[in-house]
């Protein structure tokens, strides 16, 4: 199997859209890593990227398909997972994967994102949480952190963040992982598993924005930024195990993580796969009825 | 599965050749005949009978409904199955017009054909949901932002509301624009006589699907295979992997948003495309015109007590006409500036304040006196009122 692998050039220039590069992302933004992600699962799986339609909407995140060689739509802030979904209506045998950004799947998208994943529709939704909005300047995202500096909330931030893995999980959906991006092999486990599992699937991948977030909240350069990811987010057999075995102190810590893995996987018919069902059923009986 | 148009069991879905049937159920008739696999909508009077009807037949020819969570979505939804090859429409009213506008231009912009339903209801805001008015036809020319050209159609029976569902599927596909079906409360409650149209009697028109080179097809532009303003259609899944996107774009459709001249020459091949057939578009019905020195210029519900205004006049004497403009989108300016040129006077019936009097005023003769025969509150024009505009002209 390994002598058959491709290597991260080959990749690339397999994957990559001709003449739509340098992409519009900054130094230490976690977003590029997160499309070679993409692109080491598609390869790993085998799919063909004719068979492949992604959807996006407006933001930094929204802006991955146009560099990917293969049908892509490109439409409005926070309207992808509905776009999609007539997508994947229309041609049940592609592979529909979203990119989004937190701001645009939970703050203007935030209800076609909660009814997709609770009618699990059959897609692959890819969502760089960077907790901001980082396309147009920095202003705050429903998923900033409570008492983060954003530009509409030069004060510190006073409202409650989403967490969105944890809401996506409670909706039933097939398939729900968080990771940051400075695990590589991790969301590119998530992201296969998410594409071969019927239903709605969500990998969130913490994507750090070191122009946007991490410069206006003090997080230090680049390595710096993405250093503060690693002593922020806990591994959740390790939070699981503190909550039943540990210390006060140790309890109190890991309350402060972001909870990083995967949330749920199950095994759970689409929404496309129950509505072939009806239709074949529906049809049939007509059928008997006419006498056909 | 993709869907595949099965006329022998849609007609049998559909049952009897003639029926009695609501303006609302037509349209989701039409929609079936023409060929619909994917329709997303959300419940909203006086639209919501669409959807119903949807629900209950499109399951039985292997088509999908879905109930989206809004209007937004239900837009969006139907621009996406476009995209992946389904013939897409949904039904909405007022509000959830206002609603959509945003992705009516994303429809315009990328030229996606699919078909909106507007069975309109008056405003500002909800209004009066359970009567109907014109309320929207000014809102499909300009509600969205920037510059376009729409098409539609306004239904005054239940025949037309099957009709001309069939007839914007063509012109959506022919342009690859979204075109609305602006019918109204009144005609989508309206129970009439349908007669359901054998297959010869409908010619489908379908997107021209892109076939050349893959490398070299450019999917923003020109149609290498008609030379026509349209281009073809390649279809996601069908290897031509194109990108889609609402920005200004160039004939790859990658995103070019800052020259002006790149710009001007996209938005204006995708508004001359409508406006350059705007003649052989033009979908007209002229009753007493011929000899008429007064005549009502006037579209779907609202036409209906000025025929029979018409006819009251005739039987008086009054040499009394009537234009009705069936596609008011793009407007037939041609036909209503030579209407304004044979009568003293053009009378303009309509359930507003007066939205497609402005174009006829706009495109009339100077010498024609315009006047706006404006009924709001959820009431038809009476046919006695009409008839005593008539009169004292």
């Amino acid at each position: 199997m390994v002598e058959d692998m491709i290597n991260a050039n080959e990749l690339r220039e397999k994957y990559l859209r001709d003449g739509m590069l340098p992409t519009i992302f900054c130094n230490g933004c976690g977003h590029g890593n997160s499309l070679d992600y993409v692109f080491w699962a598609i390869e790993e799986l085998g799919i063909d990227m004719d068979d492949v339609a992604l959807a996006s909407g407006i933001g930094c995140s929204s802006r991955i398909p146009g560099y990917v060689s293969a049908d892509g739509l490109h439409t409005t802030h926070g309207r992808a997972i509905a776009f999609a979904t007539g997508i994947k209506a229309a041609n049940p045998d592609l592979h529909v994967i979203v990119f989004t950004g937190d701001g645009d799947a939970t703050g203007i998208g935030g209800n076609h994102f909660i009814h997709a994943a609770r009618r699990n529709i059959d897609m692959t939704v890819i969502l760089l949480n960077n907790f901001i909005y980082g396309m147009t300047g920095g202003q705050l995202a429903p998923t900033a952190p409570k008492g983060s500096i954003a530009t509409t909330a030069p004060y510190g931030n006073i409202e409650h963040a989403f967490n969105i893995s944890e809401l996506t999980q409670a909706l039933g959906a097939a398939y729900v992982a968080r990771w940051p991006v400075f695990y590589p092999y991790q969301p590119i486990k998530s992201i296969k598993d998410a594409l071969s599992t019927p239903g709605f699937g969500l990998v969130e991948l913490m994507s750090p924005c070191p122009t946007a977030y991490g410069r206006r909240n003090k997080l230090g350069k680049i390595d710096a930024l993405w250093t503060w990811y690693e002593d922020n987010t806990m591994l959740m057999e390790d939070y699981d195990r503190i909550m039943d075995y540990g210390t006060e102190e140790e309890i109190a810590a890991a309350k402060n993580k972001i909870k990083i893995g995967v949330f749920q996987h199950q095994e759970r018919s689409g929404f496309f796969g129950e509505y072939d069902k009806m239709t074949t059923r529906l049809m049939e009986q007509d059928d008997a009825k006419w006498g056909v | 599965m993709k869907y595949e148009r099965d006329p022998v069991r849609i007609r049998k879905v559909l049952g009897e050749k003639v029926q009695f049937i609501q303006g609302d159920m037509a349209v989701a008739y039409g929609g079936l005949l023409s060929g619909v696999s994917f329709f997303g909508g959300y419940p909203i009077t006086p639209a919501s009978e669409v959807a119903e009807g949807m629900a209950r037949l499109l399951p039985r020819v292997g088509g999908c409904f879905i109930q989206m969570e809004d209007e937004i979505a239900s837009i969006a939804a139907v621009i996406g199955a476009a995209w992946g090859g389904a013939k897409a429409m949904t039904a909405t009213s007022g509000p959830g017009f206002s609603l959509m506008m945003e992705n009516y231009g994303y429809a315009i912009m990328t030229e996606t054909p699919c078909v909106i339903a507007n069975v309109q209801r008056t405003g500002p805001s909800t209004g009066q949901p359970t009567l109907g008015a014109q309320g929207d036809m000014m809102q499909v020319r300009w509600g969205t932002h920037g510059d376009m050209e729409a098409i539609a159609y306004a239904p005054s029976t239940v025949q037309e509301c099957l009709d001309m569902t069939i007839d914007s599927f063509n012109l959506s596909e022919k342009y690859r624009h979204p075109v609305c079906l602006m019918t109204d409360g009144e005609v989508g409650h309206l129970r009439e006589k349908v007669v359901i149209p054998e297959e010869e009697e409908m010619p489908l028109i379908e997107r021209v699907e892109a076939t050349t080179d893959k490398e070299t097809f450019l999917p923003f532009a020109e149609s290498p295979t008609t030379g026509s303003k349209v281009p073809d259609f390649p279809t996601f899944g069908s290897g031509y992997r194109t990108y889609v996107t609402g920005l200004t774009h160039n004939d790859k459709g990658f995103p070019k948003t800052d020259k002006q001249p790149d710009h001007e020459r996209l938005v204006m091949r995708i508004i001359t495309k409508i406006t350059d057939d705007r003649e052989e578009m033009t979908d007209v019905e002229e009753i007493e015109l011929e000899d008429a020195e007064v005549a009502f210029v006037t579209y779907g519900a609202s036409a209906r007590p000025a025929e029979s205004a018409v006819a009251m006049a005739r039987a008086k004497g009054i040499k009394a006409g009537m234009l009705r403009m069936k596609l008011c989108w793009p407007f037939p300016r041609h036909i209503v500036n030579k209407v304004s040129k044979q009568v003293d006077k053009i009378i303009v019936p309509e359930m507003n304040l007066g939205q497609m009097y402005h174009p006829i005023v706009e495109y009339s003769d100077p010498g024609c006196e315009i006047v706006l025969a404006p009924k709001i509150g959820g009431e038809m024009h009476l046919p006695q009122e009409l008839l005593e505009m008539l009169e004292v002209s």
